[in-house]
């Protein structure tokens, strides 16, 4: 490729020299940089686990706020033009007045035209920290004392929807990504083991994943979540359920890994590296893995969107992440009734959350799979 | 292909034998057993009569014994058609399991149909106008039926009925036929309700075919005999349908074992949330109430489904593609 490169470089005339001297990792970088899907899915992603990140910045109100008044607010748009038709330069929203309806026996909000909350910019409100370290109470929005303010709306607790979204992110995006590294970790292992070494040790591994892969994947994450015990920690389930996603998921990458590593021990590189006298582990880790470390990176990019649908599909089902704590799929769990859904369809919008993510990961790990493939232009 | 048959066909056996006790380990992980719930609803309603009928299952299926006991009890009579005893419903697991199977067998077949009916002519059209607007559509499109989990995709499907067509689109049967028996009218019924699972469980599946077909029909028609096809003159239709698809299909053949369980796996989820009467919802419950043999026969018929699964796909393989050395 580097020589192509240069070739190209050759007959426009420009500096021969530099351009003989990219590196592979920048090629790669080039060619993801031209997908414009890829990176927009890129930069999207980007934005996802920001929110995560500052989830408690962004919010106004903290996620576990138990509101009775304000239970099944619909999402309210912050306005620019009052009832008189002023316009207004800050952003504002009505007050809200609960009535319980006598008849259905359910909370109804009616909009009062009259009092107006000003949306305020970086307002203090409740102390948080930071990354977990730097005490804070910065928030990016807020109205003032008795107003209220639910942007995605509120749900069956008066809880604010859009704090439990990016909260819930926190566990949501994070867990794809624990069990990514427990696959990439394990898959990489046993496929190179398997691969390199041969003979008995690699029948063992192949009948291994071949017996894993012969069963039903939901079926089983879902028994393995049940055989939890309830008396584990919030911090316990969140890892042994990104186990539990990892477990079948590594067959895959362990396959394709023991492929490559098969297709590399034949390569004259490293028969000269045996013949310099280079020991296994120094044929693997400094000629085998480089190699085959794109190749693992895509594959684990692809399976991310996988274990994030798991996850959510897991405590949707009320098998995987159990209140207090939340993800996404813990909070569809609520629009799980079609006249849930009717009446209060915002409490859907995290499954938009869900969507995006899964598909800026998938545009994303086939830009890298474009990207890292030589013989791509 | 004898020679490659009977091998690969016992080593089904041995793969079973394998999953079967693993599966039976996984459900009896959690700790305590349906029976400390049940003796403690029994005792609740004071009855002294059916203490002895618990002491009955229990020594029949050697619960107060070791799990290897308890495994070959019920792996003994597993191969003979008594899968145990059901303890939330207090029947016999055999009696609650073939009607759920076949209709699970039967959404997810017909799931599998309609996937390659449609995955397949549009794979090989993308792959035919690769880069213009159309491929980019059912790119598109496949990306976003990838992504939506099949559970929002049943609700969404759930609320446009509801909203348009005013009904509601629940369960696989009308309510006048869901104790019937069989006839012509109730089969007609079933597949009027059956279309919206085999749409929803299907759309993963068909977006991820239509990739696969694409990819694979690109990189044929890279190869050289495709360009002597056409040098010498022959339609494209003929190139393209005749002699690349035929090559392009293969890597497809070898996923069909495993799609089968995949949609199996993905209806348990679509099942419970449009409350079909197959084993999904049968499962999930069986699973949250420690109902262990009810579970335990449902997770060993799906992986048997899955191994037999395989095992057809291989030797359909072997068997369209002579390029295949059987060892």
């Amino acid at each position: 490729m580097a020589t192509s490169a240069s070739a190209g470089k050759l007959f426009s005339g420009q500096e021969t020299q530099q351009s003989s001297a990219i590196s592979p990792t920048k090629l790669i970088w080039r060619r993801f940089l031209r997908n414009r899907l890829a990176i927009a899915g890129g930069i999207v992603l980007l934005l996802l686990y920001l929110s995560a990140l500052f989830a408690d910045f962004l919010a106004p109100i903290p996620h576990t706020d138990v509101h009775e008044d304000y239970v099944f607010v619909p999402p309210q748009l912050p306005r620019f033009r009052d009832k008189e038709g002023n316009f207004h330069l800050r952003p504002f929203v009505y007050g809200l007045e609960s009535e319980l309806d006598r008849d259905t026996f359910r909370w109804v909000h009616h909009v009062d035209y009259d009092t107006i909350y000003p949306i305020y910019f970086f307002v203090k409100g409740y102390e948080y920290k930071l990354f977990g370290l730097i005490p804070c109470d910065r928030h990016l929005y807020g109205v003032n004392a008795p107003g209220v303010f639910y942007l995605l709306g509120s749900d069956d607790l008066g809880h604010d929807m859009l704090a439990r979204i990016f909260k819930g992110a926190r566990i949501s995006l994070t867990i794809g990504l624990l069990g990514v590294t427990l696959t990439i970790i394990c898959g990489a292992t046993l496929g190179t083991i398997s691969g390199f070494y041969g003979g008995a040790l690699d029948t063992l591994i192949q009948r291994i994943i071949e017996f894993l892969m012969s069963f039903p994947a939901i079926p089983l994450w879902a028994a393995l979540a049940a055989a939890m015990p309830a008396t584990w920690s919030p911090l316990q389930r969140f890892f042994a359920i990104s186990v539990i996603l990892s477990l079948i998921q590594w067959t895959g990458l362990a396959r394709q890994v023991r492929a490559k590593v098969l297709a590399y021990r034949e390569m004259e590189y490293t028969t000269a590296a045996r013949a310099a006298g280079a020991s296994d582990a120094r044929i693997i880790f400094r000629h085998m893995l480089p190699n085959a470390f794109s190749h693992i990176i895509v594959v684990a990019t692809l399976a991310i969107p996988g274990m994030i649908l798991a996850e959510t599909a897991l405590s949707f089902l009320g098998l995987g992440i159990q209140p207090p704590q939340i993800s996404w799929g813990a909070l569809l769990k609520q629009a799980q009734l079609v006249s849930v859904l009717l009446q209060q369809p915002w409490l859907l919008i995290p499954a938009f959350f869900v969507i995006a993510a899964v598909l800026t990961f998938n545009f994303v790990g086939d830009g890298l799979r474009d990207a890292v493939d030589p013989f791509s232009l | 292909m004898q020679r490659f048959i009977i091998p690969r066909f016992l080593y089904m056996f041995v793969t079973m034998f394998f999953v079967s006790i693993v599966g039976f380990v996984i459900i009896n992980l959690p700790p305590g057993s349906y029976m400390d719930v049940y003796r403690a609803q029994l005792e609740a309603q004071g009855t002294t009569t059916t203490e002895r009928q618990l002491e009955t299952i229990i020594r029949q299926y050697g619960l107060d014994q070791p799990i290897y006991v308890q495994y070959w009890k019920w792996i003994s009579g597993f191969v003979q058609g008594d899968f145990g005893r059901s303890f939330a419903y207090n029947k016999d697991v055999s009696e609650l399991i073939w009607e759920r199977l076949t209709l699970t067998m039967l959404i997810s077949i017909s799931t599998l149909l309609v996937t390659w009916l449609i995955a397949i002519p549009i794979g090989i059209y993308s792959a035919t106008h690769q880069y213009q607007p159309s491929d980019h559509f059912f790119t598109t499109v496949g990306m976003i039926g990838l992504s939506i989990p099949n559970f929002l995709l049943a609700l969404i499907f759930m609320v446009i009925a509801a909203m348009v067509f005013d009904q509601s689109v629940g369960g696989l049967f009308s309510p006048a036929y869901e104790d019937a028996p069989w006839s012509l009218a109730k089969v007609w019924d079933l597949l009027k309700h059956m279309w919206i699972p085999v749409l929803v469980v299907g759309t993963s599946g068909t977006a991820g075919l239509i990739r696969m077909m694409r990819g694979n029909l690109l990189d044929v028609l890279k190869i050289a005999y495709i360009t002597s096809a056409r040098a010498k003159g022959l339609p494209e239709r003929r190139v393209i349908l005749v002699h690349a698809v035929r090559n392009a299909i293969h890597p497809l053949i070898m996923i069909l074992g495993t799609s089968l369980p995949q949609i199996i796996s993905g209806a348990t989820i679509v099942s419970m949330v449009l409350s079909l009467p197959t084993t999904g919802p049968l499962y999930f419950n069986a699973l949250l109430q420690q109902d262990m043999y009810l579970a335990g026969t449902f997770l060993i018929f799906l992986a048997g489904l899955l191994v037999i699964g395989n095992f057809l796909a291989d030797i359909l393989l072997v068997w369209i593609d002579p390029r295949i050395r059987y060892t």
